[in-house]
């Protein structure tokens, strides 16, 4: 389980994240959703160390990694297994050696030991045989597929997930977040999934926190969500026409 | 470099000289950098020390019209000039713009694809994984291919005197070969591994800590090129005035 406290952030005087506190569990999808400029993905790297917070406080289980020591995060991000939304695949690596780069990095298993590990990821994300190929020949959904791979190569505790969604077609969405939900599932990892993208707000927002211009307006599930009165959540989730007949509808 | 520049430049350095994760990888990426400054440089830097060394004798021969100077300072100074400025600080000011600015446009680019967040997500010491093999290719590489091209440098000096005339293959000779001191070449290693560092180390910053775009990217390899440069010509200076 990951909880924030009272989070705050700023950059040059711009109040970017308001005392933001929640509690994300584990082996089910927690969503952070907010439109642009909203913080989330400021929230996100503040949870991962990315940014350091200026105040408040990031529980890994217990464990405050805010005032922690570069060794000791060291030791805590070796849990940790993250999709940004650009893949960040390493570009001058292929799909084997990107997935394989922290097996090499903090295991001592033998080569056909990660080889085998490589196969499984590959295979779990729908991508078997597709060891030799570089970041350059893959599709966007595909290069998302890959960086899932590598996320979860070292089984995680906790997983992270930035826009996941981003630049992909509807049934690519939907693909990547079923996979991300199977995972959680299966893994039960504490998964933290930062987007926009209403689809995977309905389709798997187990735990949903809603921010708005820097602070927390909302949280509760997708079957809550469309039963809310706030109205900058309705403003936010409801805001084409087609999501507003469909909740008129229902 | 502004004086937060510089406190972030050491800042950096710190980090990239913390403990590896695992010496292994490292080595491979050593050599992996090594191959690319040093063999990959080599062509770059004989084709321009052969013709500095050619148009040097040439120059000095230019300049000294005196008959009561014999022919065979110019063999002379010629090798004094390679061995302690030209090859050093040419190769140098090449290097800074060819390795300089591949350096710098890789680690931005790296940086502007979320590529280092990854690799610090992953527990992984980014500057450590990417700096350091560079920096030591540099300051290993550096100074032999500024040997090379001392040798290269004189060579070029003979065939240059050899085919214009200017100083005859026996007077050049022996002003190679007459009062050399072989402390120029301590100097001249001195500075090639100032000058390998700075190559390395300077784009590396500014690398790091590009933010934006493509175009922000590309700035930063040119800025790392100018500071890159400047920093050489500055640490030439304070190189000779303590050594020499």
């Amino acid at each position: 389980m990951i909880e924030i406290k009272d989070i705050y952030k700023s950059f040059s005087g711009n109040d970017v994240l308001k005392g933001i506190s929640g509690k994300f569990e584990e082996g089910v999808t927690n969503l952070i959703i907010g439109g642009s400029g909203s913080g989330k993905t400021t929230l996100l790297k503040c949870m991962v160390g990315l940014h350091q917070p200026d105040s408040g406080s990031v529980l890994y289980d217990g464990r405050d990694f805010t005032p922690m020591t570069y060794e000791q995060r060291i030791e805590v991000r070796k849990e940790i297994g993250m999709l940004f939304q650009g893949s960040a695949l390493f570009d001058s690596m292929t799909v084997e050696e990107n997935i394989m780069f922290p097996l090499n990095m903090f295991t001592d298993q033998s080569r056909k030991e990660k080889l085998e590990r490589v196969d499984f990821c590959l295979e779990r994300v729908n991508l078997a045989g597709k060891n030799k190929l570089f970041p350059a020949e893959l599709s966007g959904g595909m290069k998302k597929r890959v960086g899932i791979a590598r996320a979860i190569s070292m089984n995680p505790k906790y997983l992270f997930c930035d826009e996941p969604n981003s630049g992909l077609d509807p049934k690519t969405s939907i693909v990547i977040d079923e996979l991300i939900q199977e995972i959680t599932e299966e893994y039960k990892t504490t998964t933290i999934v930062v987007t926009h993208d209403m689809n995977s707000v309905m389709g798997i927002g187990d735990y949903i926190l809603f921010l708005h211009e820097g602070k927390k307006f909302w949280e509760g599930s997708n079957k809550e969500i469309a039963h809310t009165d706030i109205k900058e959540l309705n403003d936010f989730v409801f805001a084409s026409r087609f999501m507003k007949a469909a909740k008129d509808k229902f | 470099m502004n004086f937060t520049n510089f406190g972030r430049y050491i800042l950096l350095l710190k980090s990239v000289f913390r403990k590896p994760e695992k010496l292994k990888i490292y080595l491979k990426e050593i050599a992996k950098q090594m191959d690319y400054v040093g063999v990959g440089s080599l062509g770059l830097i004989a084709i321009i020390s052969t013709f500095i060394g050619a148009v040097m004798t040439l120059q000095i021969a230019f300049q000294l019209v005196s008959d009561f100077i014999p022919k065979t300072i110019i063999g002379s100074v010629n090798r004094d000039s390679s061995i302690l400025e030209l090859s050093p600080t040419i190769s140098a000011i090449v290097l800074a713009g060819k390795i300089g600015s591949a350096i710098s446009s890789e680690i931005g680019s790296m940086r502007v694809t979320e590529q280092i967040d990854a690799l610090e997500i992953m527990g992984i010491n980014a500057p450590g994984y990417l700096i350091l093999p560079k920096i030591i290719s540099g300051i290993t590489m550096v100074p032999m291919l500024v040997i090379i091209s001392m040798f290269l440098s004189i060579s070029g000096g003979y065939i240059g005197g050899s085919i214009s005339g200017a100083v005859t293959p026996a007077e050049y000779i022996q002003g190679i070969t007459t009062d050399f001191n072989p402390y120029t070449i301590t100097v001249a290693l001195v500075k090639a591994f100032v000058f390998g560092f700075i190559i390395t180390s300077v784009p590396a910053y500014e690398g790091f800590y590009v933010r934006g775009g493509a175009l922000e990217v590309s700035q930063a390899s040119t800025r790392a090129v100018v500071i890159s440069c400047i920093s050489i010509l500055v640490c030439d200076y304070l190189v000779t005035q303590l050594l020499l």
